[in-house]
């Protein structure tokens, strides 16, 4: 598959058969860090291959299959889908660092939502960047959904406080709430998504019901630090990782998973309004490997 | 993680401050620090081998200086190894180049959401500004929803002229229609804003090496993420074969990422990082400065100055 072109290359060309020796895991351990799992989360799985079968002949698949089995087992815990539940609205709060993927990804959960019977509506909570309202706007017309915004510049917790009084009013099932790109060191900015929650809490003090992080599959080491920040500061509850139809891996989900322990509730594989897809531990674990 | 290198590296070194000099083993020890330094900063791999290999031929066999801890000259000789490979020995910031005939056309390319819109206007306004230029901003991004209408709110934000958007009309015909525009307008500057793209989609690669054979831009700039892994090597590559790159940009880099990815495209595209972007408002826009890029990949900065002070 197309997202382990790299592992796939480095770990092809090592051997057919040979004996697991240092100079074999040291290439094993590059082509991990390569795929972006981080250097201490490589030494550790190549360390556990070495202690089962070290100095023993091993082939190429066998490797990849040990591997692959050893990722879908950290993942496997953290592979769980998108629970929509029968709330009158479900509120879900999406967040992340800039270009991430936030609003595309909103307008494919609306049309996955709506296609499973749910009355949905958006709300263009991002009223800083230049027509952003207009993206979001294009993404509700294209699966008919309504979307509740205000001008460029507005009040953001303001913005989502009307679209969750209107959300109810109307029956709505699921309201998603899109909001700017924020980088998670930036105090102020993280201090404004406080307040959206803040204000969106005296509606309903049980809202949002999700808060899904949207991580770029592209993003190397800095991925730890915003799953630490954002789940700080907003109680992430979920992950979608996009852009996995790319050359990059994603392989620093790995380290999250282990650390973070939050579901991966959707990965995006393309631009397209279908191009969102449950996030499965084994064919994550298995593409990586190149299986 | 600021810091840490410093501290593992003192580590290594602590037994043997009262040597004369640097043994390849001391050296090798230490390497394996700096090594995993790197990697964490998202320095890609194959860069991260090329620059130890050089880090460690200048190494092995220096004087320790009496005043200072063999550490911290590591970590000088590291840190000036990076600038040096960061910014190719030039002395000052590569600018944007505008020697050739007016219009000059500069081709803006990159990932999906890295920063090519809003850099676009950044750019344009710094032009404008500094250097009394008229320019002309099309956007060439006719898939993303909205984003024509981005480029044209940017514009009329910096005061600047955009190309009016015509419905339905191919990324190759607007920017020949933004040539002739400019062309006849008399502006001095077209930049073109792309669409973001995927590396691998051959498809939308052919596409943007149309509009570059259509428009021959006197500058390509690839605009990338300061937050990207391992990956960097594979786009920097893939654009620099397909649409020769000329400059980086490099994005976010108000974030807290290490910002490996720097390295990382410099070194395989041997192409110059031409500016920073440092926030999401229009001015947000710095020169590159390779000392500053060298000191956070290390995830330190004032140590070096410590130690020039030593
Ligand atoms: N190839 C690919 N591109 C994607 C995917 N998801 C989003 N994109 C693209 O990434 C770019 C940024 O997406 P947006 O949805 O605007 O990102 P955002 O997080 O809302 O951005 P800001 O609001 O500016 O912070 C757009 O060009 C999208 O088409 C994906 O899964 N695959
Ligand atoms: N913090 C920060 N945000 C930036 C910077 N440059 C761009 N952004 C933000 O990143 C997001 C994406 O920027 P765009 O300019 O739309 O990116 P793009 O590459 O044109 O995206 P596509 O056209 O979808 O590929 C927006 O939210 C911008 O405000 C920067 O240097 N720092
Ligand atoms: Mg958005
Ligand atoms: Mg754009």
């Amino acid at each position: 598959s197309r997202t382990s072109n790299r592992v796939t290359s480095s770990i092809s060309g090592i051997f057919t058969k040979r004996k697991l020796d240092q100079e074999l895991l040291d290439e094993l351990e590059e082509a991990l860090i390569a795929a972006d799992l981080g250097p201490a989360t490589a030494a550790r799985l190549v360390k556990v291959l070495g202690k089962d079968r070290f100095d023993k002949e091993i082939t190429e698949q066998e490797v990849r299959e040990i591997f692959a089995a050893e990722i879908a087992n950290i993942l496997r815990p953290v592979a769980q889908p998108f629970a929509l539940k029968s709330l009158k609205p479900q509120v879900v709060l999406v967040v992340g660092v800039n270009g991430s993927g936030k609003t595309t990804t909103i307008g494919k959960l609306a049309k996955q939502f709506q296609a499973q019977g749910k009355k949905v509506m958006l709300a263009a909570g991002d009223t800083f960047r230049a027509a952003a309202v207009e993206q979001l706007k294009i993404w509700g017309e294209r699966s008919n959904v309504p979307v509740v915004a205000r001008e460029t510049g507005g009040d953001a917790a303001g913005l989502a406080y009307d679209a969750l009084a209107r959300a109810k009013a109307e029956n709505i099932d699921i309201l998603l709430i899109d909001t700017a790109g924020r980088l998670q060191n930036k105090a102020g900015l993280m201090e404004e998504l406080a307040k959206i929650i803040r204000v969106i809490k005296k509606l309903d003090p049980d809202v949002p019901h999700d808060t899904l992080l949207v991580l770029d599959a592209t993003t190397g080491q800095n991925a730890h630090s915003q799953v630490e920040i954002f789940k700080e500061m907003c109680q992430v509850t979920g992950l979608v990782v996009t852009k996995l139809d790319g050359s990059a891996k994603g392989g620093v989900l790995i380290a999250l998973a282990e650390k973070f322990k939050l579901p991966v509730v959707a990965v995006g594989v393309g631009e397209g309004v279908d191009d969102l897809r449950p996030f499965e531990a084994e064919v994550f674990g298995r593409s990586l490997m190149g299986l | 993680m600021f810091d840490k290198l410093s501290e593992r590296l003192s580590g290594v070194f602590d037994r043997l401050t009262k040597r004369g000099a640097l043994s390849e083993a001391d050296v090798d020890e230490a390497l394996r620090e700096v090594r995993i330094a790197l990697l964490e900063a998202d320095v890609a791999l194959p860069v991260v081998k090329d620059f130890i290999a050089q880090v460690r031929e200048g190494a092995v066999g220096e004087a320790v200086v009496k005043s200072i801890t063999p550490g911290q000259m590591v970590i000088k000789l590291v840190h000036d190894a990076l600038v040096k490979m960061l910014s190719a020995g030039e002395e000052t910031a590569t600018a944007i180049s505008l020697n050739a005939p007016a219009p000059v056309p500069i081709m803006m390319v990159g990932l999906q959401g890295s920063g090519k819109t809003t850099s676009t206007a950044k750019i344009a306004k710094r032009l404008a500004e500094r250097q009394g230029k008229k320019v002309l901003m099309a956007s060439l991004d006719t898939r993303r929803p909205a984003a024509q209408q981005q480029l044209a709110i940017l514009a009329e934000q910096i005061g600047g002229r955009s190309l009016p958007i015509v419905p339905g009309e191919p990324p190759v015909a607007i920017a020949k229609r933004a040539l002739q525009a400019a062309r006849l307008e008399g502006f001095d500057v077209v930049m073109l804003d792309t669409a973001g793209r995927l590396a691998i989609d051959e498809e939308l690669m052919d596409e943007v090496a149309q509009v570059h054979a259509a428009t021959n831009p006197h500058e390509t700039l690839l605009v990338a993420d300061a937050m990207t892994g391992q990956d960097a090597v594979t786009v920097a590559k893939a654009f620099k074969d397909r649409v020769s790159v000329t400059g980086i940009v490099l994005t976010r880099v108000d974030g807290d990422a290490r910002g490996g990815a720097a390295l990382s495209m410099r070194a395989v595209t041997g192409c110059p990082i031409k500016l920073l972007g440092v926030g999401e408002k229009i001015d947000a826009l710095e020169d590159f400065h390779a000392d500053r890029i060298a000191g956070r990949i290390l995830g330190m900065g004032d140590i070096v100055s410590l130690v020039e002070k030593a």
